[in-house]
C-alpha cells in the first residue's frame, strides 16, 4: 500500500475512547474501538470516498487523521512529514497543509464571530500576513473564490442560509492554503437542491488549487459522483477499498454489496425490479466488537471460520482490496 | 394503480398562514389532492415548502395562535375535518389517520416504557382493559419486528437505537389499524441500510392492513420504489402531481426536473457535473406574486414574474403548474 507518490499515507491508524462509570470514583469499565487500526494513502489532486453507517469511526478517522484527536497509535504522514508527532513549530507548519470541512454548517461557526473573523483566523494561527487589514483582504478574495458576495464580511452566522454557512466553512478551510482537505460529511445537513451546488463547488475548487480530498460521506450516490477511490468501513476497519467504478460495479465484500443494494434508485421500474440483501439488525457495538470477522453478525454469507479468524486484507483483483473470506481469487 | 379504489381523503384549497413578529408567513397557499384507499401517495419537497405543514393542519394540530389554517376543506370519508370539534378529532387522530415523524427520539416520552405508550391508544381509542392491551402491545412489536418484544415492552426508548425506536413509532401508529398513515420523513434520520428496512416494513404492513399511506420526503430517490403517485411542492404550493412512472420518465415542471438533475446516481457512471439550482428557495414571508419558482427557473417567460401558474392537467392523473411546456420550451 506504500506509496512514494501520495500526499496522504495513513498507516494502522487507531483511536480508543476510555469508556468510565462513577462520579466520584472513576473506573474504566470498557474502550470503544471507534477506529481499529486504518491504513490507506490518498495521491496528490484525488478524492478518496470513505462511506458506512453511523457509528463505523468514518468522522473519526477523519478527525483524528489531523490531530483533532490525540491517536491511540498509528502514523500519518501529510506531503512527507508526520503531522501526528510533531510538536511546537513544526507541528504547526504541517498542520497549515491539512484542513477540514465539518458536517453541521450550524455548530462549527461562532455565532459572536463575524465572517471575517472566521475566515481570517487561520491566517492569524498560522501568522500569513503582516496585518488585520491584508487577512480581510484575502478573506474577501476567499469569499469571492467560494460563491459568496466580498460585501458580507461584517455579517454573522445566524444571516445565512445553511448553504451559505457551509461555503464560509470552505472559504475558513482554504484560508490557510493547504494541500489536503478532510470534507467530514459537509453536504448531508443541506437541502437537495444546495448539495449540488456545494459538491460544484468543491470540485471547481480542487481543479483551481490542486486540493486532495478525503470525503466522508454515509451517501453513496454522491460518494460515486465525486470520489475516485472508495473505501467502505465498518466498526472502525477498513473492509474494502477500490476505484470507484470498480466498487460500484463489482462490489466483492458482503457489506459493501448489502449497503449498495440499500441505496434507493430515483427510477421507478429499476428501483422495483432490483434485487436487495436487507440487512437485519443494527451495527454492534464498537466496546465488545465481534470476534473474527465484525460483519459475521450481520453477514448473509458467514460461515464457521468468519466467527474465529480476523480475515486477511488483500487485494483480490488489482487496485481491489478486500476483507472478506468468502472472496477467492487474488 | 387501479382507477376504481374509492376517494378516502380529499384536500381541496387548504391554506395555513402563520403570524410571526417579522410578519405573516405563509406557508401553505392553497393546496388540493387526494388520497385512494390503499394508495401510497408521495409528497416531495425541500425544507419549508410546507410539506409538514399541510400535513399537520389538515389533522388540525397546527398551534393557533400564532398558526391559521384559513381556508379549505379537507373531506374524510364524508365529513370536513376541519369543521370538526377537538373531541371529535381526538377519534379521528392515532385511530382513524396516525402519523409518525422524523425524529423518533423527540416524539417518544423517555420516562415512560414504550409499551405504557403503545398500550395508552389501545386503550383510548378502543378501550382495551389492560391485559387485552398489553398482549395486543406485544403482537404490534413482533409485527414490526422488534426481536425479543415480550421483555422490550418493559424498555425506556433510550434503549432502543434509531431504527428500532422509529419501528416503535410504527407499532403506536399501527395500534389501532388506521386507514390512513402519514408519515413525515420517517428515514431521513437514519442509514441507508436502516431506511431499506424500514421502508419495506411499511410496504409490507400497507399491504396486509389495507391502509393509505402519506409519505414525506425530501429525497426523490426513496420514494421512486414505493409510491403510487407524486406529488412536488414547493413554497407552500403544489407544483406537479404525476404517478410515479409518469414523474420519473417525462418531469414536467422545472422544478422537478431540477430536483432529478441534482440527485447523483448510484446505479451509473459518472457523466458530468450535477446540475445545481441557483439561488435558495423563497422567503415565505412576502406574500407570492407571479410563479414562486420564477427567479430560479431556467426557463422563466415574462408572464411566470406577473402571474402564479395553477394546476393544468396534461396527461392522465398528470398535472403541473407551468406556463412553459418543457419539453418544446415554448408558452402553454
Amino acid at each position: 500500500m506504500s506509496d512514494s507518490t501520495a500526499l496522504v499515507e495513513v498507516q494502522d491508524l487507531k483511536k480508543h475512547f476510555p469508556v468510565s462509570r462513577g462520579i466520584i470514583f472513576r473506573s474504566r469499565v470498557g474502550l470503544v474501538r471507534a477506529v481499529d487500526g486504518v491504513s490507506f494513502s490518498i495521491q496528490r489532486g484525488e478524492t478518496l470516498g470513505m462511506v458506512g453507517e453511523s457509528g463505523c469511526g468514518k468522522t473519526t478517522v477523519g478527525r483524528t487523521m489531523l490531530g483533532l484527536y490525540p491517536a491511540t497509535s498509528g502514523n500519518v504522514v501529510i506531503d512527507g512529514e508526520d503531522i501526528l508527532h510533531a510538536r511546537g513549530k513544526d507541528q504547526l507548519r504541517i498542520r497549515r497543509k491539512a484542513q477540514i470541512i465539518f458536517q453541521d454548517p450550524y455548530a462549527s461557526l461562532n455565532p459572536r464571530w463575524t465572517v471575517n473573523s472566521i475566515v481570517s483566523e487561520p491566517m492569524r494561527v498560522h501568522k500569513l500576513f503582516a496585518s488585520d487589514k491584508e487577512r480581510s483582504e484575502r478573506a474577501r478574495e476567499l469569499l469571492r473564490f467560494v460563491g459568496l458576495s466580498p460585501h458580507l464580511l461584517n455579517r454573522f452566522p445566524h444571516e445565512f442560509s445553511g448553504g451559505q454557512r457551509q461555503r464560509i466553512g470552505i472559504a475558513r478551510a482554504l484560508a490557510s492554503d493547504p494541500l489536503f482537505i478532510v470534507c467530514d460529511e459537509p453536504i448531508s445537513a443541506l437541502d437537495v437542491s444546495i448539495q449540488a451546488q456545494v459538491v460544484n463547488l468543491l470540485e471547481d475548487l480542487q481543479d483551481q488549487f490542486g486540493l486532495t480530498f478525503l470525503f466522508i460521506a454515509h451517501d453513496l450516490s454522491m460518494v460515486r459522483h465525486i470520489c475516485d477511490r472508495v473505501t467502505v468501513l465498518y466498526l472502525g476497519v477498513m473492509v474494502e477499498l477500490a476505484d470507484r467504478d470498480e466498487l460500484y460495479e463489482n462490489p466483492l465484500h458482503p457489506y459493501t454489496k448489502a449497503l449498495l443494494s440499500a441505496v434507493p434508485i430515483p427510477d421507478p421500474r429499476k428501483d422495483r425490479a432490483r434485487k436487495r440483501t436487507i440487512l437485519t439488525g443494527d451495527v454492534p457495538s464498537p466496546i465488545n466488537p465481534p470476534s473474527g470477522c465484525r460483519f459475521h453478525t450481520r453477514c448473509p454469507i458467514a460461515m464457521d471460520v468468519c466467527k474465529k479468524e480476523v480475515p486477511e486484507w488483500r487485494e483480490a483483483a488489482p487496485k481491489h482490496w478486500v476483507a472478506c473470506h468468502a472472496v477467492t481469487g487474488g | 394503480m387501479a382507477m376504481t379504489k374509492p376517494v378516502l381523503l380529499e384536500v381541496s384549497d387548504l391554506r395555513t398562514r402563520f403570524h410571526t413578529p417579522e410578519g405573516t408567513v405563509f406557508a401553505v397557499n392553497g393546496i388540493s389532492f387526494h388520497v385512494d384507499e390503499g394508495e401510497t401517495v408521495a409528497v416531495v419537497g425541500e425544507s419549508g415548502c410546507g410539506k409538514s405543514v399541510s400535513m399537520i393542519s389538515l389533522l388540525k394540530l397546527i398551534p393557533t395562535p400564532p398558526g391559521d389554517v384559513y381556508a379549505g376543506t379537507v373531506i374524510y370519508r364524508g365529513s370536513d375535518l376541519l369543521q370538526k370539534s377537538e373531541q371529535e378529532m381526538e377519534d379521528i387522530r392515532g385511530k382513524e389517520i396516525a402519523m409518525i415523524f422524523q425524529d423518533p427520539m423527540t416524539s417518544l416520552n423517555p420516562v415512560l416504557t414504550v409499551g405504557r405508550q403503545i398500550s395508552e391508544s389501545l386503550r383510548v381509542h378502543l378501550g382495551h382493559s389492560h391485559e387485552l392491551a398489553e398482549s395486543r402491545t406485544v403482537e404490534l412489536l413482533e409485527l414490526v419486528g422488534i426481536p425479543d418484544a415480550a421483555r422490550r415492552v418493559y424498555d425506556y426508548p433510550h434503549q432502543f437505537s434509531g431504527g428500532m425506536r422509529q419501528r416503535v413509532m410504527i407499532a403506536m401508529a399501527l395500534s389501532c389499524a388506521p386507514s390512513l398513515l402519514i408519515a413525515d420523513e420517517p428515514t431521513t434520520a437514519l442509514d441507508v441500510t436502516i431506511q431499506a428496512q424500514i421502508v419495506e416494513l411499511v410496504a409490507r404492513l400497507r399491504e396486509s392492513l389495507h391502509m393509505a399511506v402519506i409519505w414525506i420526503t425530501h429525497d426523490l430517490g426513496v420514494v421512486a420504489g414505493m409510491a403510487d403517485r407524486v406529488i412536488v411542492m414547493y413554497a407552500g404550493f403544489i407544483v406537479e402531481e404525476a404517478s410515479v412512472e409518469d414523474l420519473y420518465d417525462s418531469p414536467s415542471h422545472p422544478y422537478t426536473m431540477a430536483l432529478l438533475g441534482a440527485l447523483p446516481r448510484v446505479d451509473r457512471r459518472r457523466d458530468q457535473r450535477l446540475k445545481s439550482i441557483p439561488g435558495s428557495p423563497p422567503n415565505l414571508l412576502v406574500e407570492p406574486r407571479g410563479c414562486p419558482f420564477a427567479p430560479r427557473c431556467d426557463f422563466v417567460i415574462e408572464k411566470c414574474r406577473q402571474e402564479n401558474p395553477s394546476l393544468i392537467q396534461i396527461g392522465n392523473s398528470h398535472s403541473t403548474a407551468c406556463w412553459v411546456d418543457v419539453k418544446t420550451g415554448a408558452p402553454r
